[in-house]
């Protein structure tokens, strides 16, 4: 007797929690050879309305650690992800019809973005912040801070785990919380990773993780007035320029869509708003 | 016009009248258990039933301008300044300043020594609650006798009743002596209210509205709370009103659904409408929106309105003015575009 095969419904992460999308749609995932693979959450915008809530929640508390103890969680994110790196590889495979050396190589890049991520946590701000010569007898200091709540439209370039961790890792270091919109064709690998973020120590509701339509979703994460900033990284495809219009009506930072997303410091201070203090030197 | 006396003699005659005998606790009790029990099952199912109800669009939309008119904008904390009430009157005048047609809200509810500070910071949009002008602006209303928890003499409740009303206040939200109905007093709750409501008269002939604050989350069943509506209406309460805000559980929609119940008895009884207003634990206009779904469904669409119905909230405000400028605008809006409370 054959055994049934027990395919798995990928469901959206919002807030630290699996949801089903509220509007009950799911969209058939195929392989690269056209195979269904799997089941996966057709986001709506009330999806992406929850996810902001969460996110914002999440900032304080995300903003507000220190930067070593940010850098710890983005490391144990690359530690766990290496012990799944076997789920991960056989994902990529089927989802993208890679050979079992590029998956692998594609896993290790993303392990290899996250701890270089990981370790500009505490040090981005020296390089960033300065002390600013000024004529008395004050200290003038410029330090980065997080811009807030960031909506990503994750993108395919470089495969599907790595480019939605080159598009995520970069916003968090600084103490950003997100809501992706993961590749529409390709979108387990992002799921699987939200499973991976749920066991790792990164507070629920810093990451929060969309399935769907981006062409449907991103419009309203554009117009959103409790989004701060937008990534259209992985956007190229849709009409990202109305986006950017939508975005303007409440002055988000906006980045346009790239081809290529290698780990920068750029990419980090992106989503970062500078404040500038005065202090006096002394009491007397 | 009748005098307090005459109507506080009425009210007696009433109850008399219902109850077969003075209002005794134990004419009281008899009546009171008399009156079937509920169905607590039955009753939450059927909560939950009316919260099922999907109000969209242009439904949805006056929906939200009716919660607007039907709030009873409250801050009740000890660290209230006149600062602070006076920028909750502000609020209250115009809740959403980037949109004119935004109604306003129909009272703000304070501490009784901040009456005079609300009263003069409304100004020209206060308008007293007198006979010919039953609803026009917006009320001042003050919690009274020793809120919250209604631990005081007779006498303190009393002056601190007369002290509010003095200072302009145009509704009273008084507070049941809980550990008095627990034991079975019924006479003295009943005796405290009327009390109350003779000394919410004012010079001018127009008394303050008296709501009654059964805080049903220390009543413990929904019998009680039925008994409780009963008495507090019996005893002349122009409103009945679930919580104080300060106990846990606060307003649900199976108490407010036994509360319209009793109300629409009432109504069947002696053809006398009386109000209802669900306090704290509101914070939603989905919520919001289900208890409108619940007086429509239980009472009639004739209670929405600022003389019948109102929410007691501070932040389901601005839960709503985010949903409206939602509607007004088509994108969504964000806690940076109303006011921190």
């Amino acid at each position: 007797m054959t055994r049934l095969t027990v395919p798995k419904t990928y469901k959206l992460y919002i807030g630290g929690k699996f949801p089903r999308s509220e509007s009950g749609r799911v969209y058939a995932v195929s392989s690269a050879g056209g195979d269904f693979l799997a089941n996966a959450a057709k986001g709506s915008r009330k999806d992406a309305r929850d996810a902001v809530v969460a996110a914002r929640a999440a900032l304080k508390g995300w903003s507000g650690a220190t930067a070593y103890n940010r850098g710890q969680v983005l490391y144990r994110i690359a530690e766990l992800l290496e012990g799944r790196r076997a789920q991960f590889i056989d994902e990529i495979m089927q989802a993208e019809g890679a050979s079992a050396a590029a998956a692998s190589a594609q896993v290790d890049d993303a392990i290899d973005a996250w701890v270089w991520y990981a370790g500009w946590a505490d040090k981005y701000v020296q390089v960033a912040g300065n002390a600013n010569p000024v004529s008395g007898p004050y200290f003038n200091l410029s330090v980065p801070e997080p811009t807030g709540v960031v909506a990503i439209v994750a993108p395919q370039a470089g495969g599907s785990l790595l480019g939605f961790v080159s598009a995520v890792a970069p916003a968090l270091v600084a103490g950003n919380t997100v809501v992706v919109i993961a590749h529409e064709t390709a979108p387990l690998t992002a799921i699987s990773l939200g499973e991976v973020l749920a066991t790792s120590d990164v507070p629920g509701g810093v990451v929060n993780i969309l399935t769907g339509s981006p062409a449907e979703i991103a419009p309203w994460l554009a117009s959103h007035a409790d989004v701060n900033a937008l990534d259209l990284l992985g956007a190229g495809a849709l009409d990202w320029v109305n986006l950017q219009i939508a975005a303007a009506d409440t002055l988000k930072r906006v980045l346009p869509p790239e081809p290529d997303a290698a780990p920068s410091l750029a990419r980090i201070l992106a989503f970062t708003e500078t404040k500038t203090v005065w202090h006096t030197k002394s009491l007397l | 016009m009748t005098s307090p006396a005459s109507a506080e003699l009425a009210t007696r005659e009433r109850t008399t009248t219902l109850l077969g005998g003075e209002a005794t606790d134990a004419n009281l009790r008899r009546y009171l258990h008399g009156i079937p029990g509920i169905d607590a099952v039955g009753l939450e199912a059927r909560a939950a039933g009316l919260g099922t109800r999907s109000i969209k669009t242009s439904s949805k939309r006056w929906a939200i301008d009716t919660i607007i008119s039907l709030i009873d904008l409250t801050t009740l904390e000890g660290a209230d300044t006149h600062g602070k009430v006076r920028s909750l009157v502000s609020k209250a005048v115009s809740p959403d300043p980037s949109s004119p047609d935004c109604p306003r809200v129909a009272a703000v509810c304070v501490y009784g020594d901040m009456v005079s500070v609300a009263v003069e910071a409304l100004g020209a949009a206060h308008s007293a609650r007198t006979p010919e002008t039953p609803d026009a602006g917006i009320r001042v209303a003050a919690v009274a006798t020793a809120f919250p928890s209604g631990r005081a003499s007779l006498a303190v409740k009393l002056a601190d009743v007369a002290d509010a009303v003095s200072a302009g206040a145009d509704e009273i939200d008084m507070v049941i002596d809980r550990g008095a109905f627990l034991s079975g007093r019924y006479g003295q709750v009943y005796d405290e209210i009327v009390a109350v409501k003779a000394a919410c008269a004012r010079a001018d002939g127009a008394d303050a509205h008296l709501k009654v604050i059964l805080e049903t989350g220390e009543l413990n069943t929904y019998d009680n709370v039925r008994r409780a509506s009963w008495l507090a209406i019996l005893a002349g309460g122009d409103f009945i009103k679930t919580s104080t805000g300060k106990v846990a559980p606060a307003a649900t929609l199976p108490v407010t659904l036994s509360m319209l119940e009793v109300v629409r008895d009432w109504h069947r009884l002696t053809g006398v409408k009386i109000g209802v207003k669900p306090a704290g634990g509101i914070r939603t206009s989905k919520d919001a929106i289900k208890y409108l779904v619940t007086v429509a469904e239980t009472v009639g669409e004739e209670w929405l309105t600022p003389q019948l119905f109102r929410f007691g909230a501070s932040s389901l405000l601005n839960d709503v003015l985010l949903q409206r400028q939602k509607m007004t605008t088509g994108h969504y809006s964000g806690p940076d575009y109303v006011t921190i409370d």
